[in-house]
């Protein structure tokens, strides 16, 4: 990325240094906000539709591929407290949730808008910092930031920065993914642990000090989709298990599709430090939120070869088989407990926690 | 995880079941006494493989749903008030009071946070010196010694903006009622081990005694709850009637002695009401005088008097004495929900109700991966 700021040792570049916090003239739509837009992100996103500065970004969808047929759009929002939690951060987060969300019907992820809603008094270095990582979750995942807005609210209004990012993404001719087209006898893979995220944001908030530190899984599952893509086409569902965690992304499919979902408590992986939060904390890991996490559903003869190509991608090498679609108890999920027994595992009623994404 | 897979292992369960299978003869109805057992019956799924002949009666042992409605009115009145904090275990803040929620005061503005211990409440205020902070103090003697320790520490460290609404109650008492009650038709009852970890068994021994019903202390994962049922049923099928500790590693006859010295420093025994159920002679605790200033019910004005009759509709006291299931109640499911609770045992994850609704809405029949 060309101009790449350096904020390891964060230096405001001219003329933001006059205001190491966001004031409400940032928001302004006059000459501050115009500085805070050329010295801060058009060099963190620079990109051609970004630089050119319309109102709206103009984007050419020539050449990205054959067969690109339909449109993929989709829009997130991201209000997380802390902002910075260990193994990740709003910003990129924001990224992740939308390049997801678009990588979940099987869309190529290609074009992003964030909109920023600053509360005065945010400190201009973790205005940059979140931005950077924007920027470079953005290129890590291949999609470029082409347009943009900046609110500021009053102080005690937000809470430091509250972020929207939406997305536009193209999804090949041959590709027909979606919650509606699970089938009796799939089977249900999970890419790896479940709730990391939502526990190492909770073990950073007031009042929690876990012994060893959980990260967040944080990450844009669009690279692992593609190579699920080149080994099959006949991918029928994927989702992100993010807030509600696995339970409300399984409770979802088998809605939408009107079938029943078995899975093995047993088989789902849960890393051991989450796993005792969790029960310290009395929260079940399979209601937690993950941000690089996904339900795969494909028809059982291709599990063995979607497994295996999963397994060898960074973000797959715990993928495994949890369980399966069955006639069954439509649209109700059900897991064998750890005993032998059987039980509903039932949507995740109100939100107990504070936000976590 | 350690000290806790070898509690849930398939085979050690399975090895039990099978005991329990040798050795039962006939029906018995036999109560565990705490949500949290209940929580772990329905979670792993022991009830469908236990024998048809045990029958489970799930009991008052969930503080969330045996806090009266009046308590969650004085609460929701509280946390109302300006300049004030009110922490609260999460649970209770959707616990329906006569008129919305804590959830709801917290939508209205009211400064309501969630804590993990009373001991971070008593931190938020030392570090808000210009608020008032009060803790719903709700529980078994499970946290008792917890909110005592809190009370304790705020009078020795000075801290005067702290207090607690206590909505405490005891287990003894409620076994008492529970065995009274003409309709209830219990023939054994599995303890909680978290308060007998605390107390000890020996208030036990002379209510065996007295109503010739044998009580097993028994732990909270699927080999403890089926080594709990197991010694139960054995002492049944035996004729004999007595106390048996199915949880030693953590329960000693005598209990936690410093536990229940700092909670007789701090509480003494009040009649209390039961949601559902009604008042209970000597089933509670308040602070006693040496901490009344710590007491939010006496601290602020206003609030001794409120005063709540209970719904009508909801079967929970029923359900909370092993009267009646959750299933028979005809609102189950349909008008009460996890989501939008009429009574409290919908409420809390530990309540008989939301623990069916959860995970036994409908038979299960035997499925294989």
């Amino acid at each position: 990325m060309a101009n790449k700021l350096n904020l390891e040792n964060w230096v405001c570049p001219l003329p933001l240094k006059n205001y190491p916090t966001v004031v409400m003239g940032h928001g302004s739509g006059g000459k501050m906000m115009n500085d805070l837009i050329q010295h801060l992100f058009l060099p963190a996103y620079n990109n051609k539709s970004l630089n050119q500065m319309g109102d709206s970004a103009v984007l050419n969808l020539s050449g990205l591929g054959e067969g690109a047929g339909r449109l993929a759009f989709s829009t997130d929002s991201f209000v997380v407290s802390p902002l910075f939690f260990p193994g990740g951060n709003i910003g990129e987060l924001a990224v992740h949730g939308t390049v997801n969300d678009l990588a979940m019907v099987g869309a190529k992820p290609l074009f992003l808008s964030v909109g920023y809603i600053l509360e005065e008094g945010l400190p201009m270095e973790t205005l940059g910092k979140i931005t950077e990582s924007l920027a470079n979750a953005c290129e890590l995942a291949g999609v470029q930031m082409v347009t943009g807005d900046t609110k500021v609210v009053h102080k005690g209004q937000g809470d430091g920065i509250y972020i929207n990012t939406s997305g536009i993404g193209l999804i090949p001719g041959n590709i027909d993914i979606g919650p509606t087209l699970a089938k009796v006898g799939d089977a249900v893979i999970v890419n790896g642990t479940m709730g990391d995220h939502g526990m190492a944001v909770l073990s950073v908030r007031e009042g929690f000090e876990f012994e060893s530190v959980i990260e967040s899984d944080t990450a844009a599952l669009n690279g692992l989709v593609d190579t699920i893509l080149e080994v099959t086409k006949d991918v029928h569902c994927l989702r992100d298990a993010t807030r509600g965690g696995m339970v409300a992304a399984l409770n979802e499919i088998a809605n939408s599709s009107n079938i029943g979902i078995e899975f093995d408590e047993d088989l789902v992986p849960v890393n051991p430090a989450v796993h005792s939060a969790c029960e310290f904390l009395g929260l079940d890991p399979f209601y937690v939120a993950n941000e690089g996490k996904m339900i795969v559903i494909v028809p059982e003869e291709q599990a063995g070869s979607v497994i295996e190509v999963m397994r060898q991608h960074p973000l797959g090498k715990n993928a495994v088989q949890i369980g399966r679609i069955v006639e069954d108890h439509p649209k109700m999920v059900l897991a064998k407990t750890g005993i032998g027994g059987m039980r509903i595992v039932d949507w995740p009623t109100g939100e107990l926690l504070p936000r976590i994404c | 995880m350690k000290y806790l897979d070898e509690y849930r292992d398939k085979e050690k369960t399975e090895l039990l079941i099978e005991q329990i299978e040798k050795k039962v003869t006939r029906p018995w109805s036999l109560m565990e006494i705490c949500g949290g057992q209940t929580h772990s019956i329905m979670k792993s799924g022991l009830d469908q493989l236990l024998p048809p002949e045990i029958n489970l009666i799930h009991g008052p042992g969930c503080p969330v749903c045996v806090t009266p409605l009046e308590l969650i009115d004085k609460a929701i009145s509280l946390a109302s008030m300006p300049e004030i904090i009110f922490c609260s275990y999460g649970d209770m803040l959707r616990v329906p009071g006569s008129v919305g929620n804590l959830f709801s005061v917290r939508a209205a503005g009211g400064d309501v946070r969630i804590i993990y211990s009373p001991l971070d409440a008593l931190r938020i205020a030392k570090n808000n010196p210009e608020k008032e902070v009060i803790f719903f103090g709700i529980g078994f003697e499970t946290t008792a010694p917890a909110n005592a320790m809190a009370v304790f520490q705020a009078k020795t460290q000075g801290v005067e903006n702290f207090s607690i609404l206590v909505s405490h109650v005891t287990v003894p008492p409620a076994i008492r009622a529970i065995l009274e009650s003409p309709e209830v038709n219990v023939d054994g009852f599995l303890a909680a081990g978290h308060v007998c970890a605390v107390m000890g068994y020996w208030e036990y021994e002379p209510i065996a005694k007295k109503y010739q019903t044998p009580i097993v202390v028994t732990g909270f994962e699927p080999v403890d709850l089926a080594r709990g049922i197991l010694n139960c049923i054995q002492l049944l099928e035996e004729g004999k009637i007595g106390v048996e500790n199915a949880y030693p590693r953590y329960v000693q006859q005598q209990g936690n002695l410093e536990a229940q010295k700092l909670i007789k420093s701090v509480f003494e025994i009040c009649d209390r009401k039961w949601r559902g159920i009604g008042n209970i002679p000597m089933s509670g605790y308040r602070l006693n005088e040496d901490y009344e200033k710590f007491d939010a019910e006496r601290k602020f004005s206003g609030i001794q008097e409120i005063q709540t009759n209970e719904s009508s509709v909801c079967i929970s006291g029923e359900i909370l004495q092993g009267i009646k299931k959750p299933d028979e109640c005809s609102e189950f499911g349909s008008r009460c929900t996890p989501e939008f609770p009429i009574g409290a045992t919908m409420v809390s994850d530990e309540g008989a109700c939301a623990a069916y609704f959860r995970y036994g809405r409908m038979k299960l029949s035997r499925t294989n991966f």
